[in-house]
């Protein structure tokens, strides 16, 4: 039997969640033995594979990039799993949200801007006109709030969805812990 | 206010199919409390008269067609009450998200993160996500007082703050404008708070909060320790003055 297929997805977030992931420390050895890791940003694949298992994606969904990036790996993999606030509830991208996106440009770019004054109009990814949490825009199979979660949740996740199980993480974390 | 007189009156009821005994004149609330019996509450603060805002409170009574409010509802005689029905916890998931929905309240960035009414309830009763699109609206901070600070975006519409103020420091500062989703916790008659003049600095408000609306001011993330244990001993010292 071939092992499960993991990719892992950074959007809008501040790759907290990736670095709590991270301190799942010696657990990671048995993690890299049972599954696959076949996309994301701890591995080399540009490509995101066609029959992905499971995608954890961190961060909210602020640009047509990341919306583009979260519709393909919808339908390319079977189990979403948001993880963190950002993906979560929108969490502090969201916080541009009652701002219009030129008011933003300006208060970021020109208003507090030492030198350079002028917003980047080329080579980046457009803003939505809102930042919003994943299942907003797609189905998501579960969710893994805290900011970031505690790698004791992010754990408990993984276990539950290796042995087939959707995890219910209310016992690990909350929104903001 | 005078004193009340003490009845003695005792009334049976079932609560989840326990029989319970309690006083006449004492909430369903106060009963499945003293019984251990867990019932989620916000707006409910002891020592402030029971409001019926928030609705977590709900509970099932035999024979009624209408959930009623457990903090508000009397116990009287041979009552049937339900207090964790699925339907109950559905409801209370969803008023949870609601009010998630409505504000921003950004968690990680609130100085009640981790001491947070509104947070925990969350943890409690399962909301991993929030199924209503966010408003996102945008909302005041008032910062003009001295000692504290007012943040709308966090604010729940409790109105322990009101009534604290009311009814135990005797203030009055606090009241609410406008109509629904558009309702505003003001100062006196809609001041910045730093310009009221019958707010005595007292911060009862501070403590009364659930949430992060009301906190002191030079505290960070993480760093609003609340406490309300006073509320029940200034009551009852009110209501036993001679």
């Amino acid at each position: 039997m071939s092992k499960p297929k993991i990719a892992t997805c950074w959007l809008d977030g501040c790759s907290g969640c990736h670095m709590s992931f991270l301190d799942m420390d010696e657990f990671l050895v048995e993690f890299a033995q049972k599954v696959d890791v076949v996309w994301g940003p701890t591995v080399d694949p540009k490509e995101y594979p066609k029959d992905v298992d499971v995608c954890i994606i961190e961060g909210a969904v602020s640009s047509d990039e990341d919306l583009h990036k979260l519709e393909m790996i919808r339908s390319r993999t079977k189990i979403l799993v948001s993880l963190g606030d950002c993906a979560v509830t929108g969490n502090v991208p969201g916080m541009r949200n009652a701002l219009k996106v030129p008011q933003l440009f300006e208060r970021a770019y020109v208003e507090n801007a030492a030198v350079n004054k002028r917003a980047p109009n080329w080579g980046v990814p457009k803003h939505l006109p809102t930042a919003r949490p994943l299942h907003e825009h797609v189905k998501i199979d579960a969710w893994i709030p805290g900011c970031p979660p505690p790698a004791k949740a992010i754990h408990f996740a993984v276990t539950e969805l290796l042995a087939g199980r959707i995890p219910d993480s209310t016992e690990y974390t909350r929104f903001g812990k | 206010m005078a004193a009340t007189p003490v009845s003695t009156e005792v009334v049976t009821l079932k609560l989840n199919d326990r029989d319970v005994s309690a006083t006449r004149g004492q909430t369903i609330l106060e009963v499945a409390r003293e019984q251990g019996m867990e019932i989620p509450t916000l707006c409910f603060l002891e020592g402030l008269t029971p409001w019926g805002a928030c609705r977590l409170c709900m509970i099932e009574l035999k024979g009624s067609p209408k959930l009623l409010p457990a903090c508000t509802t009397k116990a009287a005689e041979g009552m049937e009450i339900v207090l964790d029905s699925d339907r109950l916890k559905k409801y209370r998931k969803m008023i949870l998200e609601l009010l998630f929905a409505e504000r921003n309240h950004v968690c990680a960035v609130c100085v009640s993160n981790g001491r947070c009414e509104l947070q925990d309830l969350a943890q409690k009763n399962g909301v991993t996500h929030v199924r209503f699109p966010y408003r996102y609206a945008k909302y005041e901070v008032d910062s003009t007082h001295d000692l504290f600070r007012l943040d709308h975006n966090r604010c729940i519409m409790c109105t322990r703050c009101v009534r604290v103020c009311h009814e135990i420091e005797g203030a009055h500062v606090w009241d609410l404008k406008g109509r629904g989703i558009e309702t505003e916790v003001v100062a006196d008659n809609n001041l910045p708070w730093g310009q009221s003049e019958s707010c005595t600095r007292c911060g009862k408000c501070i403590h009364a909060c659930p949430v992060g609306a009301l906190v002191e001011k030079t505290t960070a993330v993480n760093e609003m320790k609340k406490r309300s244990g006073f509320l029940p001993y200034l009551t009852t010292m009110r209501e036993n003055r001679p």
